[in-house]
């Protein structure tokens, strides 16, 4: 018995319908070729529900319900959509659990995680952004004693939005917030491997908006986020995922000249300076938590803090203790409070990370732990586990430039500050980094020379909202989770006024 | 360097393939990276995907019943990552995938991977430590 019930089961805390149709205009809308698909959940493989397989024609539906929605909301003041977000905030506050288990089951993460970051985090974004469009404000430039300025903030109207598997509810929720908030309708496509978490999330909330405001068309990427992301009915097209889908998604932006924001991952480095063994206190006892925030969401995190580098003077005795930190990892069932790594998301996902297991091998790095796929027993034989795994090599293996996305981390030493810099950024991308060092002037000089949108410091895998997430280089385009969001949902208005009843003299 | 290629496929995937062609026409690849689906390779009806000066051309895939070359491009700078090792295109059960096409078919697109032989690196790279460059990816 688990500490928490399987959805639908006796004592669960939320059941899931038995089959999911797109959310269009405010109702379950069947897909017009009539077709769906299995929703397994990664915890044991089993299929709980199905769902639809949206086309072309569902795109057009969905942009038809939200084209119809957008003025209207676009009209609301700030205020009554600030109160609508701070509303949606309350409503998942207070079906917390629920929600926590919907993410869970069809995530694979282990519940202590859904239930202290995934869904919290979500209401603190929809309260973030209600009190930040309250706050913002247009601006007015006095040109001449006779001319004024005047910038306003507009919705851009309908917005596209392709949400990732790894956090469905947070994640839909990072982009659903600013879009709102700033008086655009959605039309969102759900990853196909997590389709319905968000629908469960809608049932919560569907009295507090208008219908059309928020549509959600499910299906596969090809099928369904394509005829979204090309359609020249959005005016903008959000995107979290790869880099190959993020080129195709701009590719398809630049043929109707849209604006796009991208969020493509990285191989983010976690690094730890030799001070930090110069004790074994508090601050020694949150750097080891640091480094094995690896497996937090089972790797399964765009800035997994996958390529750990040591510094020499401390790296072996620093190393030993976090391969034992490592070796304390829980792994078990999602729905028990003391799991710390649960199942990854798909087993497409699964062999993906065995297979970087492998080639990290053959490279000549050597497995400290793990290395393994995890087989759990009873009814989990039938999920997709991989143990945590710690690698030593260098930094031009594959298993230090690409995203694993699994509970993978690659370590290498450095000898000084100059470099710790040179391997940091010596990536593709350039989303997080850590730095860990009992020096404050290190610490800053290390933050400003890495080269990523997001250097935890003394930290790391901390999400609050007011706090900007984006890539350089590789990683992507747009700062996320920050007041900066909204610009990329608005358009900017300015009205070039004369208070001078005098001609200029041209004509 | 005849018969020497960057890239092979499984019998799974060229059975993919072959279903993917008959439904969509002439098909690439293009080799993904970053996060969540990424580091997979993605398939496209041949054009849909526009590669570029950013992009190498690992591969044309010659696939039995499959009337022409598959491409398998990567980006530029991805591939001198990868340069060292060579790469098998095979198929799991899955889903998803950006827009991948074989999505809808249960099965997903997958890298296995090992390391050049010595002569494959000296046919390919022009030596173990030689940088070839882009030019020197032959299909």
């Amino acid at each position: 018995m688990t500490d928490f019930a399987a959805p639908g089961t006796d004592g669960a805390k939320m059941t899931y319908q038995s089959r999911y149709d797109h959310w269009i205009g405010g109702q379950f809308v069947p897909p017009a070729q009539g077709r769906y698909f299995e929703n397994p959940t990664p915890i044991t493989g089993q299929t709980f529900c199905e769902v639809a397989r949206g086309t072309a024609e569902d795109v057009e539906a969905a942009l038809d319900a939200a084209h119809g929605a957008a003025p209207a909301w676009g009209r609301t003041s700030a205020t009554e959509r600030a109160n609508v977000l701070n509303r949606i905030a309350d409503r998942i506050e207070q079906n917390l659990e629920s929600l926590a288990l919907a993410e869970t089951w069809e995530n694979g993460k282990p519940i202590r995680e859904s239930l202290a970051a995934d869904i919290p985090l979500a209401v603190d974004h929809f309260r973030y952004f209600a009190g930040a469009v309250r706050a913002q404000e247009g601006s007015i430039a006095e040109i001449d004693d006779d001319t004024v300025a005047y910038h306003f903030h507009e919705p851009l109207g309908v917005v596209g939005q392709i949400i990732p598997w790894n956090f469905p509810i947070l994640m839909a929720t990072w982009k659903l917030a600013p879009a709102l908030a700033a008086g655009n309708a959605v039309v969102l496509k759900p990853a196909e491997q997590t389709p319905v978490s968000i629908h469960y999330l809608m049932s919560l909330i569907a009295d507090l908006l208008p219908p059309g405001v928020v549509n959600i068309v499910n299906g596969f990427g090809v099928e369904a986020g394509k005829p979204l992301a090309s359609s020249a009915r959005v005016a903008k097209v959000a995107f979290t995922g790869e880099t190959t889908t993020g080129r195709l998604i701009m590719q398809y932006a630049s043929e109707n000249i849209r604006p796009v924001t991208l969020e493509l991952g990285g191989k983010s480095p976690n690094i730890f300076f030799d001070d930090v063994s110069s004790a074994k206190d508090d601050f020694y006892d949150k750097a080891l938590e640091g480094f094995t925030m690896f497996a937090l969401n089972q790797g399964e995190v765009c800035t997994c803090p996958s390529r750990a580098l040591i510094q020499q003077g401390h790296y072996d005795e620093f190393l030993e203790a976090a391969l034992a930190r490592t070796g304390a990892i829980v792994q078990g069932h999602p729905l028990d409070l003391a799991t710390m790594v649960g199942a990854q998301a798909s087993n497409d996902q699964l062999e993906k990370i065995l297979s970087y297991i492998d080639i990290g091998q053959k490279e000549g790095a050597k497995v400290l732990i793990g290395g393994e796929r995890a087989h759990l027993p009873g009814e989990l034989s039938g999920g997709y586990y991989v143990q945590p795994t710690v690698f030593q090599g260098s930094n031009s293996m594959r298993i230090f430039q690409e995203e694993i996305f699994g509970p993978v981390v690659s370590v290498a030493p450095f000898s000084d500050f100059d470099d710790a810099i040179k391997i940091a950024n010596d990536t593709l991308y350039g989303l997080g980094a850590g730095v860990w060092t009992r020096d404050a002037n290190r610490a800053y000089r290390a933050g400003r020379a890495i080269q990523a949108g997001r250097v935890w410091t003394n930290c790391y895998h901390a999400y609050p909202a007011h706090a900007a997430f984006g890539g350089y280089k590789g990683s992507g385009i747009g700062r996320e989770n920050h007041k900066m969001m909204l610009d990329h949902y608005q358009q900017t208005k300015n009205l070039l006024v004369s208070y001078s009843p005098k001609k200029l003299g041209f004509f | 360097m005849a018969g020497i290629s960057r890239v092979a496929v499984t019998d799974t995937a060229a059975d993919l393939l072959r279903t993917l062609r008959e439904a969509n026409g002439p098909l690439m690849f293009h080799q993904s990276g970053g996060c969540c689906d990424g580091s997979s390779p993605m398939c496209y009806m041949e054009g849909e995907f526009r590669t570029g000066a950013s992009d190498v051309q690992l591969a044309a895939l010659e696939v039995e019943g499959i009337p022409e070359p598959v491409t398998f491009w990567m980006s530029v700078a991805q591939f001198e990552t990868w340069r060292h090792t060579h790469l098998t295109v095979d198929a799991v059960p899955g889903r998803g995938g950006g827009f991948s096409l074989e999505a809808p078919e249960g099965m997903r697109f997958l890298i296995r991977s090992r390391m050049l032989t010595t002569e494959e690196n000296a046919a390919l790279n022009g030596g173990a430590d030689a940088g070839g460059g882009p030019g020197a990816a032959g299909g």
